[in-house]
């Protein structure tokens, strides 16, 4: 059993602690520089702007991502905005405290301060640099810039454009990333799944990946690889992530040595659009900046048949208004989504199987009359009416919770780099900033603190401590048995050749997990998950079907590799919620509730980061990384 | 309120570059009008690989019409009938039931096939790589607010900016010219301030790339603005034309 490393916080105090630690840490001349190779693995914002900053600093890069290009990265589908304590007035301190706070308490003081503070400080550089990039944020009339109000906060800082926030981000990322392309310093490697990493002695140093069209497996040699291939939601099958969003390159890190922080911290949008067929492929977000202008309710009466616009005023329930005034339906996203779930469980939700809630605008249109509405959520007007077939200007939306975001994810020091020297790990793969549940609008921009700014210096910092003495027959030999132990798993998984689709194994894993590790959670429900994930995870290796012609593209194959690591992983999230006995944030444990249902934290026992340690052939082993906050005192949560 | 369709589909199957192609037909029976096209697919390819068969390959992923990653043809057209629709976004109530669709991967010489449905369009990578960025290292990025964008322009500057790189426009065109795309790309950059200085430089080293490429040249068709997925105008193939 090996002990939990140093998080290596910075001393002090956290106000400035990332400017001085910064001024601090030891570089690499451009010439040394020019001789070494850093690998990325996801071309998502945090991936694309890390090799591009990377790049311009003189290293040389490859960037290896599933997708035909990085412009396709899940980031592309970020609705909403971006936070940034950024205000015209120059001095913005007050901007950065509220930022910091409204991070540290969304996170139900599960994250570390530190972190934190590091986040809002930088916000106001991230913006500075998407705009010199081109990004096209909405501006005010005066031609400044433009903010709304994102759920959990008070104040209006979140940047956006237009509905499609990510989609830009991610062009200016991947612009900077082109052009570094062009410079040739940096390499694309589309199409490439990367299975497994090259370790020698006991640092990392390369990946293997599938090469997705000829089906062969290669190996790309670093002096240090990021990963930056985002969040794990899809573990639930139905999540608003993109179809191919995994964790394969995070468990395969986890197997290795890399140790997994908070893994059943997931968050649960309460915006989606509900279910609609067995056979449905995914849920899609409706941003919540829509909870700005629209009004969530439900019927006052139980099992309420009627169409909506048939429910006089006074029979409606704005619950959220109800229960919190101050707040309204901009409470953060776990207390919209347990309320919804709630109501809809005790029979007042409507639509398919009573599962869903209304979103409503019309309060809105009238108010501000259809035209500004439009031009405000055009598309996520059209998204929705495409979905559903119904036009939300004239009748309420349906919407209901989905998975979304995980907040849990490889353990990483304040440098970022994960418990495997040379191993970093950025964005929403990485476990920093969000504690048990993220802020709207916070996690574009971590991903960009973590990939323009952050880890740009922490591995300058610690390549220039590095001397590379391993031999290149220790490397050699380390390749190998990275390929072996990747080729053993395509061919067992080939070998198999049962009667059940992987989709199948896929569905039935989000069934458990949904109602298992979802909203809501208790111990017996926890326990029985762990049961019915073993017997899934059994079946699935003696009966799952997958083509077996794997020197060709096999999208099949591609699939079942990743619920074959989802399955693993659903286990290690089932033990870390069942571990954890409080609620917190997004983790809702029925047992530890106030008397008005909302979470109770236990700060005595559970102030921590729960770290899990990878064992072979045994139970993994818990850490604890302990919290303590001294600009911010823990207080209750309270939205009321 | 969920109806139920049925569909054949002739679909094109093409193990790889280096071997022939055919149109084979498959049945799908009794779906919900409430799946996408994709997930129609999906199901067939469940039933495939359960007989042994080769399932249908075809790019996707966010499959809510943002990645680009999808786009393959339905009956002549790319992303198929719905306006201002990516095929991922496009539900079977848009079908009659009973009707026939015919599914084949875009067709442009800059997109080399790779199978059944999907080609390789890393050639729109490389008009970017060629000049479609402001050159502004990390770090070194002025204040935000040190100047002010119009609402107009900085709208007008976002519409081109949400092309998907999906590639539309270039199979819809009769020359595979890929000017709508480029020309979205000129227009973003060039409309805003931060963009002004080598504005003409970037015009001229995509315009170089672009027939690099064999993208053919534009003959105002304008089918590429009938079928962008993120109703770009063409007008600004004439803007990039006078850049
Ligand atoms: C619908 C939606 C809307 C959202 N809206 C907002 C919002 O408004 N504001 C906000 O702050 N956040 C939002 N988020 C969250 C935010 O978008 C994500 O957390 C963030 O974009 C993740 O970026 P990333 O760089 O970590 O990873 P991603 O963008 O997911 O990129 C992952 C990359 O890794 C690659 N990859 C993954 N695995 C492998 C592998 N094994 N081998 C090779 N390559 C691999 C992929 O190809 C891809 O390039 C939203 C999320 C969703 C789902
Ligand atoms: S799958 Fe992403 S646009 Fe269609």
């Amino acid at each position: 059993m090996s002990h939990l490393p140093d998080p290596c916080l910075p001393t002090g105090v956290c106000d400035g602690a990332w400017q001085r630690i910064q001024t601090s840490l030891p570089s690499i001349p451009v010439e040394k520089k020019n001789g070494m190779q850093i690998v990325v693995v996801g071309g998502g914002l945090s991936g694309s702007s890390a090799a591009a900053t990377l790049a311009e600093q003189g290293f040389h890069v490859k960037l290896i991502t599933y997708h035909d290009s990085p412009r396709r990265a899940h980031s592309v589908a970020a609705q909403g905005g971006i936070n940034a304590a950024k205000s015209i007035e120059e001095d913005n301190l007050d901007g950065i405290n509220e930022l910091f706070k409204d991070t540290v308490r969304g996170g139900d003081f599960r994250a570390r301060e530190a972190t934190c503070r590091r986040l809002a400080e930088i916000s106001g550089s991230i913006i500075d640099q998407c705009v010199a990039q081109g990004v096209p944020f909405a501006r005010e009339y005066e031609g400044v810039l433009a903010t709304r109000r994102f759920g959990g906060a008070v104040v209006s800082r979140t940047f956006y454009a237009r509905g499609q926030t990510g989609q830009q981000l991610l062009y200016g990322a991947y612009q900077a990333l082109m052009r570094q392309v062009a410079n040739q310093r940096v390499e694309l490697l589309p199409r490439r799944d990367v299975l497994e990493l090259i370790k020698v002695n006991g640092v990392i140093r390369g990946v293997v990946s599938r090469n997705l069209l000829s089906g062969k497996l290669e190996v790309f040699r670093a002096h240090a690889v990021i990963l930056a291939t985002g969040g794990y939601s899809n573990v639930y099958f139905l999540s608003t992530n993109s179809l191919k969003s995994n964790a394969t390159a995070i468990w395969r890190a986890h197997k290795q040595g890399a140790f997994f922080a908070n893994p059943s911290f997931t968050q649960i949008h309460p915006t989606c659009i509900p279910l609609g067929d067995k056979y449905q492929s995914k849920l899609t977000l409706m941003s919540e900046s829509l909870r700005n202008d629209g009004r969530i309710w439900l019927p006052k009466q139980i099992n309420d048949k009627r169409h909506p616009s048939d429910i006089p005023e006074l029979q409606r329930d704005y619950f959220l208004e109800r229960l919190y005034p101050s707040y309204g339906n901009m409470v953060p996203r776990d207390v919209a989504s347990r309320r919804a779930k709630e109501l809809c469980d005790a029979g007042f939700g409507v639509g398919v199987d009573g599962r869903s809630v209304y979103l409503d605008l019309r309060d809105a249109i009238l108010r501000k009359g259809p035209q500004e509405i439009k031009s405000k959520y055009g598309n996520l007007i059209d998204m929705y009416e495409r979905i559903v077939g119904e036009d939300p200007l004239a009748m309420p939306m349906r919407i209901y919770p989905a998975p979304h975001y995980t907040m849990g994810g490889l353990w990483v020091d304040y440098h970022l780099m994960s418990t495997l020297p040379g191993l970093f790990v950025l964005g929403e793969a990485n476990c920093t900033v969000h504690g048990a549940n993220r802020l709207g609008a916070n996690a574009l921009l971590q991903c960009l603190a973590d990939g323009y700014f952050i880890a740009p210096s922490s591995v300058t910092a610690w390549l220039a401590g590095q001397t590379f003495s391993p031999s290149s027959q220790e490397i050699d030999n380390a390749c190998i048995e990275a390929m072996a132990k990747a080729q053993k798993r395509i061919d067992d998984l080939v070998k198999v050749k049962g009667g059940i689709p992987v989709d199948d194994f896929h569905r039935k894993l989000g069934k458990i997990m949904i109602n298992r590790c979802g909203i809501i959670r208790d111990e017996r429900g926890l326990r029985s998950g762990l049961k019915e994930v073993n017997e899934l995870k059994n079946q699935f290796h003696n009966e799952v079907r997958v083509p077996f012609e794997v020197d060709c593209p096999n999208p099949e194959l591609e699939k079942a590799m990743r619920v074959a690591d989802f399955l693993e992983l659903a286990h290690l999230m089932l033990s870390d919620a069942l571990s954890r006995e409080e609620s917190c944030g997004a983790h809702f444990r029925e047992e530890y509730q106030t008397k008005e249902g909302e979470a109770l934290r236990d700060d005595e026992n559970y102030s921590h980061i729960a770290v899990w340690e990878f064992v072979r052939g045994a139970s993994s082993i818990k850490h604890v990384e302990g919290l303590s906050f001294s600009a911010i005192q823990p207080d209750k949560r309270s939205y009321r | 309120m969920t109806n139920k369709i049925s569909l054949d589909l002739r679909i094109w199957r093409q193990e790889s570059v280096s071997q022939e192609g055919a149109y084979v037909e498959y049945r799908i029976e009794d779906l919900s009008t409430n799946l996408s096209l994709l997930e129609a697919l999906d199901k067939l390819n469940e039933e495939l690989v359960m007989n042994g068969e080769r399932p249908i390959n075809f790019d996707h992923d966010c499959r809510e019409g943002i990645c680009g990653s999808c786009g393959f043809l339905v009956n002549g057209q790319p992303h198929g009938p719905k306006d201002a629709t990516t095929i991922c976004q496009l539900y079977l109530r848009n079908f009659r039931d009973q009707s026939t669709l015919t599914l084949e991967p875009l067709r442009a010489k800059a997109f080399p096939l790779i199978q059944d449905l999907v080609v390789d369009r890393s050639s729109l990578d490389r008009l970017i790589i060629s000049g479609g960025f402001y050159s502004v290292d990390t770090g070194s990025a002025p204040d935000a607010n040190s100047f002010k964008v119009s609402q107009d322009n900085s709208s007008s500057a976002f519409q081109t900016a949400t092309c998907i790189g999906c590639g539309a426009c270039i199979a819809s065109c009769r020359n595979a010219s890929a000017s709508l795309f480029v020309a979205a790309k000129l227009a973003h950059l060039g409309q805003l301030p931060q963009g002004q200085t080598l504005r003409s430089e970037r015009a001229k080293q995509m315009k170089k790339q672009m027939a690099a490429e064999e993208f053919g040249s534009c003959s105002n068709n304008l089918d590429c603005e009938a079928i962008c997925p993120k109703e770009i105008s063409s007008n600004w193939i004439s803007w990039m034309n006078r850049e």
